[in-house]
Parts: structure tokens; C-alpha cells; sequence
């Protein structure tokens, strides 16, 4: 028995969401009694920092080449590994690429999955992970009865903590499985902390008026370190790019600080955003139904209340 | 070219949520359900968009009980050709995914679409388990799709932006925003539907991997707290001293 953590690494950097599993895994390894693994694919600065998260190995395939995505190569090479270290649950992030994974992993290992897990497991009475359902509005505790088990992890669900020492990856080829995918391009914006990972999150909607008005968002974003995202009428009419869209047909976040200016709060809104952990509304209409799902609100006209708010950032950074 | 869509229902969004005593079942009592958005909107309706442009046959299918025909219906009324119901009651993702991938095996389908994830539990599973269940390719959260003979050209949804792959011979794709636009079944739709070829096969079964322990609520928010408009020093120091998050 182990435990299995597959650690993502975009054009070579691992990311805080694969820290997050390595301590969600060695968590799960601790309670179990158990062995933590660590597993990247490709060209990887700094792997054996994976160690520092909790794993006590590492092992790190095709270390010197760059190595696009494809599910299927992935998944078989991430289960010879489990089978090879008779590793039970594989542990990985429920991003873009975790999302294509997880079903895949779960049939190759006969495994029971849960995708999107929002908890550790409780190991008291079987091994029952929670994971939020219907537009958040309720969750469900899963036991995953299976002997394999592969579990896929929201971002924030755990706060990454160094609590050991680096180690040394076992590196290896592996050859991988020639499918008929093949990456050709890839435009991401570069330089913002992609939402899913963001810890702090301004965004804005209709009440805007149009895009012109973006800077006062933006700025405070900068203020505080915090990634910007939108409701989807401004996505659909082009005020901003489509992957700042959050809710039920966007993305689903639950940052630390969610932060929304000019959105009322729909309920498909709402579905993307409600596990955020803090939620700050600022809307001129005190019955906006975003003002029912928040923690603090700020009833007024956001073209005052966004930049006094920078400056009040600021002035509390400075 | 001959495509299959895997389509499933789900409560509408804006459907009151609540559980039955035992607390393991969703209340369905008034609610109403819907063929789940994306498996709608955008797999199915792109699918139909290639078979406009280059022939073939669009087959929906739904693994699920004689209740759901409705949906499947409605898919018909879309314009999909003919449709397959594998007969079983509350299946999870991974037996939903066995009796899609046991329908398809020997069909010899060009591309099967899924949904980017079902609006109410969001697994994002079914289309990677079927891909892996066939060793077919699988493209998630597509968002836009050319197909030119034996290659598509796929963009798919990645963090920050998309990813463009090329893929060749068949395949598994989910569906997100983008792919396509909703089409509004018309009254003719509606009236060949009715007539339109729809198989009920007798399922596979599969153990349990999971099982469903309780639902629960999600704690409430304590009541919002609010902040004069022109004192942002006090959010902001709330922010920091309670709330801890700056
Ligand atoms: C199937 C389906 C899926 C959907 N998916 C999503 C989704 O994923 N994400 C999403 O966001 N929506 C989604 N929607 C749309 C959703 O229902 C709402 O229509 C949308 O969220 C509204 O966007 P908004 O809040 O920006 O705009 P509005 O509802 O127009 O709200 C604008 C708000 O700004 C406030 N405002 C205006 N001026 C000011 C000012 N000067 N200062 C302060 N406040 C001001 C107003 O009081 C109002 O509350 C979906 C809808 C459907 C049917």
C-alpha cells in the first residue's frame, strides 16, 4: 500500500496546486500508515522540493525533455508506477489536465474516484471524502469502498506547508505510448496567477458599464496581488477574455478572498464562486442577491467605492 | 461521418435543493429537470454541425430509466438521427461510462462528445472513463473543433488560456462553452422526433466503487456584514484582523 500524487509541472514549473496534493497525499499516507509518492513527467526545475511537502520520494520520468500532455500516455505511465510501487490511491490536482486524468486513472486501476474532493479523507469509519454538489448549495460525503482509489483535488483545499526537507528524484525513462494527440499551439496569458490557483480573486461584472472602465479593477487587483475574473455577460459581449469567466458555464474557484464589483449574484454566478472561502460584495442595489451569499458587503456606486478601497489596500500594504 | 452524444439529466440550476430522511437521495419531488447544458448546447449541437457540413449520423445515448426519455427525446427533436436508452436506474459515472463504452465498441464511431462536466455533480468523468474504457484519445473542455477528414483541429480550455491539439482517427471530446450555439427545437423537430428510432437496451452491471455516505448542507453564511461606503480602512482592517485573508 501507497500513496501516489501526480505533480504538475506547466512549461517546467511546478505549480501551488501540485504542492497541494503532495501534502494532500502525504496527509493521506501519514493517516494510513503509509508511503508518499511523488510523480512528475518531463523537464522540471527544482523537483525535489516535492519532498519538502511531505513526500518521501520522488520519482521524476523523462527529467530531460520536454513532454507535452496527453491523457493517454499519461495515464499509463502514472498506473505502471502505482502498479510498480503497489500504490492503492493516486492523489492529483482536479485542473484542466487533472479533469482528463482522473476518469482515466480510475478505469485503468479498477479504482473508486471522487473528482473535485474538497476535504481530507475520513479514515474513522471507511475512507469518505466531501466534495461540493449542486451549485454548492449542498455537499456530498462519498466512501470510496474500492481497494484502489483515485482522488482528485479542488485547488485551496489545503494550504501548502513545507514541514520536511527536499529530496532527491529517482529519475528514469520511461518511454511514452505514441498516441495520435499532438499539441500544436498554446496561448495563455502570461504573467497572472491562473485563476483556479489564485488565492485572491477581483472580479466584476455588468455594473462596469463597459470595458473602458476596467483599469479601477485592475488596479486594485495589483493592489493586492489578486487575479482578475468576471461575470459572463462580460466574457459573452467581449468586455474581457474568456477564461476570467466564472460560475456554472466558467470556472469553478474557491479562492481565500473572492472580491465582486457590479455583479448581482445570480445563481449560475453564484455556482462558480460560493466556496470561496471570504466573499466581498460592493453593489449600489442593497437587494442584489450577491449580498445573501457574502460575508462583508459594501452597498454603493463601485466607481467610488473600488479606488477608495486600492487606496485603503495601499495604504494597509504600505 | 458517425458521431455519438452522450447526453444526461440534471435538475436546473435554479432547483431548490433537498435530500430524502435517509439522506443519501436527492428529493426529486418538483423538480424539474433538463438535458444537462452542455451535452445540449454544445456537444450535440457541433456534432450536428459536422454531419450538416460532411454527412453522417448523429446517435444520442443516455444510460438511465424510461423517465429519461424525455430528454432524448428532446435531442431528437434537435436533429440528432436516432438515439440508444440503456435501461438503468441512477447509474454512477463509471457504469454509465461501461454501458456507453459496451454500446460503442463495435460501432466504429468517428468522434464520441460528452458535456465538459453535468451542471449538478461536475465529475467531468464520463468521457475520460469512456476514453480509457476504448484506449481512444480523450480531449477535454473543448471550445472549438475543425474537422477535416481523418484530423481534427481541437482548442481546448486550459488555466490562463487554450491549448490547440491535432488529433487523428477517432476520439473521446468533452464539451465546454464555445463549441456551438443552442439550437431552439422547432415544431417540425418536435413532430419527427416522435417517430425517430430510439433503442432501449438491457444494461451491464458493475460493483460499486463508491458509495454515496450522506449529503449535507453547507454551513450557512453567518448574515453579510455592512461596511459604510466611505470607511474601505475598516473593510480592509476586517479583512486582515477577522476575516484573516489579507
Ligand atoms: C444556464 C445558464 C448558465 C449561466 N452561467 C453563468 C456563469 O457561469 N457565470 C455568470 O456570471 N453568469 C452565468 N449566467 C448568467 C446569470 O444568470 C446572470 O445573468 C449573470 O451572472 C449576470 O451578470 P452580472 O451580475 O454581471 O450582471 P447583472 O445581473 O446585470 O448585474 C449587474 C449588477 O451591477 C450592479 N451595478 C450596476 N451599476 C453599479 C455601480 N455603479 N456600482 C455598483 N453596482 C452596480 C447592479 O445593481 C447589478 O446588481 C448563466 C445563465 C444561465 C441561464
Amino acid at each position: 500500500m501507497a500513496v501516489l500524487v501526480y505533480i504538475e509541472n506547466p512549461k517546467g514549473k511546478i505549480k501551488k496546486t501540485g504542492y497541494e496534493v503532495a501534502c494532500y497525499g502525504a496527509q493521506v499516507a501519514k493517516s494510513l500508515g503509509t508511503d508518499c509518492i511523488g510523480l512528475l513527467i518531463g523537464k522540471t526545475e527544482n523537483a525535489g522540493a516535492v519532498g519538502e511537502y511531505g513526500p518521501s520520494k520522488v520519482i521524476h520520468i523523462n527529467a530531460d525533455q520536454e513532454v507535452e500532455f496527453d491523457s493517454q500516455s499519461f495515464t499509463k505511465v502514472i498506473t505502471d508506477v502505482a502498479n510498480e510501487h503497489k500504490a492503492n490511491i493516486i492523489i492529483l490536482a482536479h485542473s484542466a489536465n487533472g479533469k482528463a486524468l482522473t476518469g482515466r486513472l480510475a478505469v485503468r486501476m479498477n479504482a473508486g474516484n471522487v473528482s473535485g474532493a474538497n476535504s481530507l479523507p475520513d479514515t474513522s469509519g471507511g475512507f469518505v471524502v466531501n466534495k461540493s454538489v449542486y451549485s454548492g448549495k449542498a455537499i456530498v460525503r462519498y466512501n470510496i469502498t474500492a481497494e484502489n482509489k483515485v482522488i482528485s483535488v479542488m485547488g485551496n483545499t489545503l494550504k501548502p506547508q513545507a514541514i520536511s526537507t527536499a529530496v532527491s528524484p529517482e529519475t528514469r525513462t520511461a518511454p511514452l505510448a505514441a498516441t495520435n494527440t499532438k499539441v500544436i499551439e498554446r496561448k495563455i496569458s502570461e504573467g497572472v496567477v491562473p485563476l483556479p490557483e489564485a488565492e485572491i480573486v477581483v472580479s466584476a461584472g455588468r455594473g462596469m458599464k463597459g470595458p473602458e472602465n476596467w483599469g479601477i479593477i485592475e488596479d486594485l487587483a495589483a493592489a493586492l496581488g489578486a487575479t482578475t475574473a468576471c461575470s459572463r455577460p462580460v466574457a459573452d459581449s467581449d468586455w474581457r477574455p474568456h477564461h476570467e469567466h466564472v460560475g456554472q458555464t466558467g470556472i469553478a474557484i474557491r479562492p481565500n478572498l473572492y472580491i465582486a464589483a457590479g455583479i448581482s449574484g445570480a445563481i449560475q454566478h453564484l455556482a462558480g464562486v460560493n466556496n470561496s472561502k471570504v466573499i466581498v460584495v460592493i453593489n449600489k442595489d442593497p437587494e442584489a442577491p450577491f449580498f445573501k451569499a457574502a460575508d462583508y458587503g459594501v452597498v454603493g456606486d463601485l466607481f467610488e467605492v473600488v479606488p477608495k478601497l486600492t487606496a485603503a489596500i495601499k495604504k494597509f500594504k504600505h | 461521418m458517425n458521431l455519438l452524444v452522450c447526453i444526461s439529466k440534471t435538475p436546473d440550476t435554479t432547483s431548490r435543493i433537498s435530500f430524502r430522511p435517509n439522506e443519501k437521495e436527492y428529493n426529486t419531488d418538483g423538480v424539474s429537470f433538463i438535458m444537462n447544458p452542455y451535452d445540449e448546447w454544445y456537444a450535440l449541437v457541433k456534432a450536428l454541425e459536422i454531419t450538416e457540413k460532411n454527412g453522417g449520423n448523429v446517435t444520442v445515448i443516455n444510460v438511465g430509466p424510461a423517465s429519461n426519455d424525455i430528454i432524448i427525446r428532446k435531442a431528437l427533436a434537435i436533429g440528432a438521427t436516432d438515439a440508444v436508452r440503456v435501461n438503468l436506474e441512477n447509474p454512477d459515472a463509471y457504469t454509465t461510462s461501461a454501458n456507453i463504452a459496451a454500446h460503442a465498441k463495435n460501432k466504429s464511431y468517428d468522434i464520441i462528445f460528452t458535456g465538459k462536466e453535468t451542471i449538478d455533480f461536475n465529475g467531468s468523468e464520463v468521457g475520460a472513463m469512456v476514453a480509457e474504457m476504448l484506449d481512444l484519445p480523450f480531449i477535454s473542455y473543448a471550445s472549438a473543433l475543425e474537422v477535416n477528414g481523418n484530423t481534427s483541429k481541437i482548442t481546448r480550455d486550459i488555466e490562463g488560456g487554450v491549448e490547440v491539439c491535432q488529433v487523428e482517427g477517432p476520439y473521446v471530446l468533452s464539451a465546454s462553452k464555445g463549441l456551438a450555439e443552442q439550437r431552439i427545437p422547432n415544431m417540425k423537430g418536435i413532430m419527427m422526433a416522435k417517430t425517430k428510432p430510439l433503442t432501449v437496451l438491457d444494461p451491464i452491471s458493475e460493483n460499486a466503487r463508491v458509495t454515496i455516505e450522506k449529503f449535507i448542507l453547507p454551513p450557512g453564511k453567518s448574515g453579510v456584514k455592512l461596511i459604510n461606503p466611505d470607511d474601505m480602512d475598516e473593510l480592509v482592517r476586517l479583512l486582515h484582523e477577522e476575516a484573516k485573508v489579507i
